[in-house]
C-alpha cells in the first residue's frame, strides 16, 4: 500500500451521553429536576487507512458501531476524540469541497422527493451539487445504463417498488461522481437478483471512477462478491483488518470434509463430528491440522466415490468472530 | 450566484411539482388562511358599528379593508417550517440535507416560495370576493403603493429568518409544539393580527414595536392603508432592515451552536 491514504482514522471515537430514568411516575418527576446520565462509548478507538480505489467491508454485529463510524466519517457527527481525515479534509467541518466528493447512502433512508418522478430529483441534486450539465448528462446516461433505471425515470418515486427505488437512490447518490462513497446496508431488504445486480453495479463504479468504498451489509455474498479487505468491529472496537481469506483462516479451527460414500452405513463418528449423512453423502467437521490425516485415513479405508474439503461457509466465520469478540 | 439562481429554480419547480401532488393541504391551509382574517373583520367591523363609529381609528369599512391586505400580506409571509423541522429532526430525513454542500435554509426558501405561487391566485381571488361583500375603505395613494412591494419582501425574510431560527428548537427538544404555540400566540398578538395595534393599549404597543412580528405583518398592511406618516414609513423601514440584520446574525450562530450539538448527541 504505498498510495496516501483517502481514509485515515486514529483512535478514532464517539461517546452518546444518555439519560437514563427507573419506570414510575416518582423517577418521572425526580427526572425533571436531575437526570441521571450514563456514556455508551459507540466507538471506542478504531484506526485504519483506506487508500484510493479500495472496496472494504466493514462488518460487526447491530450496535457495534458501523453507522456511527460512517457517520463520522460523512461529517454527520463530531467524533469526541481521536484524529479523522477523509480526503485531507476534516469531515464535521462539512466543507462544500469535502460534501461535493463524497456520499453516504443508507439502505432506509431516501432522499429522492417522494410525489415526482426520479429525473425531476436527478435535476435537483445536479443544481445542488453545481454539476457542469456536460458532465451531469454522462454521467446520468452512465448510471441509467449500469443501473437499468430507464423506464423509472419518468414514474413517481411512491410507485416504484423497493428494488427499483433503491437503484434510483444510488443513482441520485452518484450523481455527482464521489471520489468516497460510504454505503450503510445499500442491498438491506432487496431480493438475491437485486442484490446482485447492485453489487456488480459498485464493483463497476468504483472501476470506473477509481471510487473508494466503504461498505457495511448483513449480506456476506455483498462482501465475498466485493471485498478483498474487510474490517470487523465489535463493541466499538476493532477485531480484525485484513484480507477476507485472512479473516477465515484466522477464526476457523475447522475444516469441512464431505464424503461421498455408496450409502450412509460407514460410520465415520470416529474420523470427527458428522454433521449429516444424506444418500451417502457425509459432511464432516474436523479440527484444521487434521484434515490431512483424517481425508488420508478416509481415502485408505473406505470405498470412497468424491471427497471435498472445504472452509465453513462464511457466514459462521462471522458469526464466530461475533461470538469471541464478545467474550 | 448563477449556482445559487439555479437551485432556486429546479427548487421551485420541484416545489410547484410536489404541491400540487397534495390538493387537499393546499385547500386547507388556504381555508385556514383566508377564514382566520375573515373572523377578525367580521368581529371587528361589528364592534366598531356597535360603538356607534370608530374603534382606535378604524371604522367598519376600514377594519374590511385593515383585514383584506392582511390576508394578502399574511399569505405572501407566512411560514411552516418549525413543523417541517419537527418532522425532519424526528424522523432523521435532516441528515441528508446537512450532506448536501449547501446550506438548507435556501430549499426551504425555495419552497415556500412554490407553495405561495400556486396559492397566491386563489388568495387573490378570496381577497376580491372579500372586498365585494364588505366595502372595504380603500386610500389608495402611489407612495404607499410604491413602497409597499420592498415592504412585503423585507417582511418575508425576516419573518422567514425569525420563524427558521424559532424552528432550530426543535435541535434542542422533543417538545417543540410547545414552543411553536407560545411563538403562534406571540405572532398573533404583536403582529396586527388578532387587532389593529392602534387598538391595543399603549405599553403592548410599545413591546410590539420592539419584536419583530409587527414589521412581518401589521407595517406592510398599514403602509398600504396609507395610514403611516412618511416619518412613520421611514421608521418602519429602518426597523425592517435592524431586524433582518439581527435575524441573520443570530439565525448564523444558532445555526451552528444547533448542529454542532446535532453532530455530538448522534444524527
Amino acid at each position: 500500500m504505498g498510495a496516501e491514504p483517502v481514509i485515515r482514522l486514529r483512535e478514532l471515537k464517539k461517546t452518546y451521553v444518555v439519560s437514563e430514568r427507573e419506570p414510575g411516575l416518582r423517577a418521572a418527576l425526580a427526572g425533571l429536576v436531575h437526570r441521571r446520565k450514563s456514556e455508551v462509548r459507540a466507538v471506542d478507538g478504531i484506526s485504519f487507512d483506506l487508500v484510493p480505489g479500495e472496496i472494504v467491508g466493514f462488518l460487526g454485529p447491530n450496535g457495534a458501531g458501523k453507522t456511527t463510524t460512517l457517520k463520522m466519517l460523512s461529517g454527520l457527527l463530531h467524533p469526541t476524540s481521536g484524529e479523522l481525515s477523509v480526503l485531507s479534509y476534516v469531515p464535521w467541518k462539512r466543507d462544500p469541497a469535502f460534501l461535493r466528493q463524497i456520499t453516504l447512502v443508507m439502505g432506509q433512508r431516501n432522499q429522492l422527493i417522494w410525489d415526482i418522478p426520479p429525473a425531476d430529483s436527478f435535476e435537483l441534486n445536479r443544481a445542488i451539487y453545481r454539476i457542469p450539465p456536460a458532465d451531469y448528462r454522462r454521467t446520468l446516461d452512465e448510471l441509467v445504463a449500469l443501473l437499468e433505471i430507464e423506464p423509472l425515470l419518468g414514474k413517481p418515486v411512491r410507485n416504484l417498488s423497493l428494488g427499483e427505488r433503491m437503484k434510483c437512490e444510488i443513482a441520485a447518490a452518484l450523481l455527482h461522481s464521489p471520489a468516497v462513497v460510504f454505503l450503510d446496508e445499500p442491498t438491506i431488504g432487496l431480493d438475491v437478483t437485486m442484490q446482485r445486480r447492485i453489487r456488480t453495479f459498485i464493483a463497476e463504479y468504483s472501476r470506473r471512477h477509481g471510487a473508494t468504498v466503504l461498505l457495511t451489509s448483513h449480506y456476506m455474498a455483498d462482501v465475498e462478491a466485493l471485498c478483498k479487505r474487510v474490517i470487523v468491529i465489535h463493541h466499538g472496537l476493532l477485531l480484525f483488518d485484513g484480507e477476507l481469506a485472512a479473516l477465515v483462516q484466522r477464526f476457523t479451527a475447522d475444516k469441512t470434509i464431505v464424503v461421498q460414500l455408496k450409502d450412509c452405513a460407514a460410520d465415520l463418528r470416529a474420523y470427527g463430528e458428522v454433521l449429516s449423512c444424506e444418500d451417502g453423502r457425509t459432511t464432516l467437521r474436523v479440527p484444521k491440522a487434521e484434515t490431512a490425516r483424517v481425508t488420508g485415513r478416509i481415502l485408505a479405508e473406505f470405498p470412497v466415490i468424491d471427497l471435498t474439503v472445504e472452509d465453513p461457509p462464511i457466514e459462521e466465520v462471522i458469526e464466530r468472530v461475533f461470538a469471541q469478540g464478545a467474550a | 450566484m448563477k449556482g445559487l439562481a439555479d437551485l432556486y429554480l429546479q427548487q421551485l419547480k420541484t416545489g410547484v411539482a410536489s404541491i400540487v401532488q397534495y390538493r387537499a393541504t393546499l385547500v386547507i391551509w388556504l381555508i385556514g388562511n383566508i377564514l382566520e382574517p375573515l373572523i377578525y373583520l367580521v368581529v371587528w367591523s361589528t364592534v366598531a358599528r356597535s360603538t356607534g363609529g370608530t374603534v382606535g381609528g378604524y371604522g367598519a369599512g376600514d377594519f374590511a379593508a385593515y383585514y383584506i391586505v392582511l390576508m394578502l400580506v399574511n399569505q405572501v409571509t407566512f411560514t411552516w417550517v418549525m413543523y417541517e423541522f419537527d418532522y425532519r429532526i424526528r424522523e432523521g430525513t435532516f441528515s441528508a440535507d446537512l450532506l448536501h454542500p449547501v446550506h438548507p435554509i435556501h430549499a426551504d426558501i425555495a419552497e415556500n416560495l412554490s407553495s405561495k405561487a400556486v396559492s397566491l391566485p386563489f388568495i387573490v381571488v378570496a381577497a376580491a370576493g372579500l372586498a365585494a361583500i364588505f366595502h372595504p375603505a380603500f386610500k389608495l395613494s402611489l407612495l404607499a403603493a410604491a413602497a409597499f412591494v420592498p415592504a412585503l419582501v423585507l417582511a418575508f425574510l425576516v419573518r422567514f429568518l425569525v420563524d427558521w431560527m424559532v424552528a432550530l428548537a426543535a435541535f434542542w427538544t422533543t417538545r417543540v409544539t410547545a414552543i411553536n404555540q407560545i411563538h403562534y400566540m406571540a405572532v398573533l398578538f404583536f403582529s396586527g393580527q388578532i387587532a389593529p395595534l392602534t387598538v391595543l393599549p399603549r405599553p403592548l404597543q410599545v413591546v410590539a414595536n420592539i419584536l419583530p412580528f409587527r414589521w412581518t405583518i401589521g407595517f406592510p398592511v398599514e403602509l398600504a392603508l396609507g395610514r403611516l406618516t412618511p416619518i412613520q414609513v421611514l421608521t418602519g423601514f429602518a426597523a425592517q432592515a435592524a431586524w433582518l440584520l439581527a435575524a441573520a446574525l443570530l439565525l448564523k450562530l444558532a445555526w451552528r451552536v444547533s448542529v454542532k450539538r446535532y453532530s455530538a448527541v448522534g444524527a
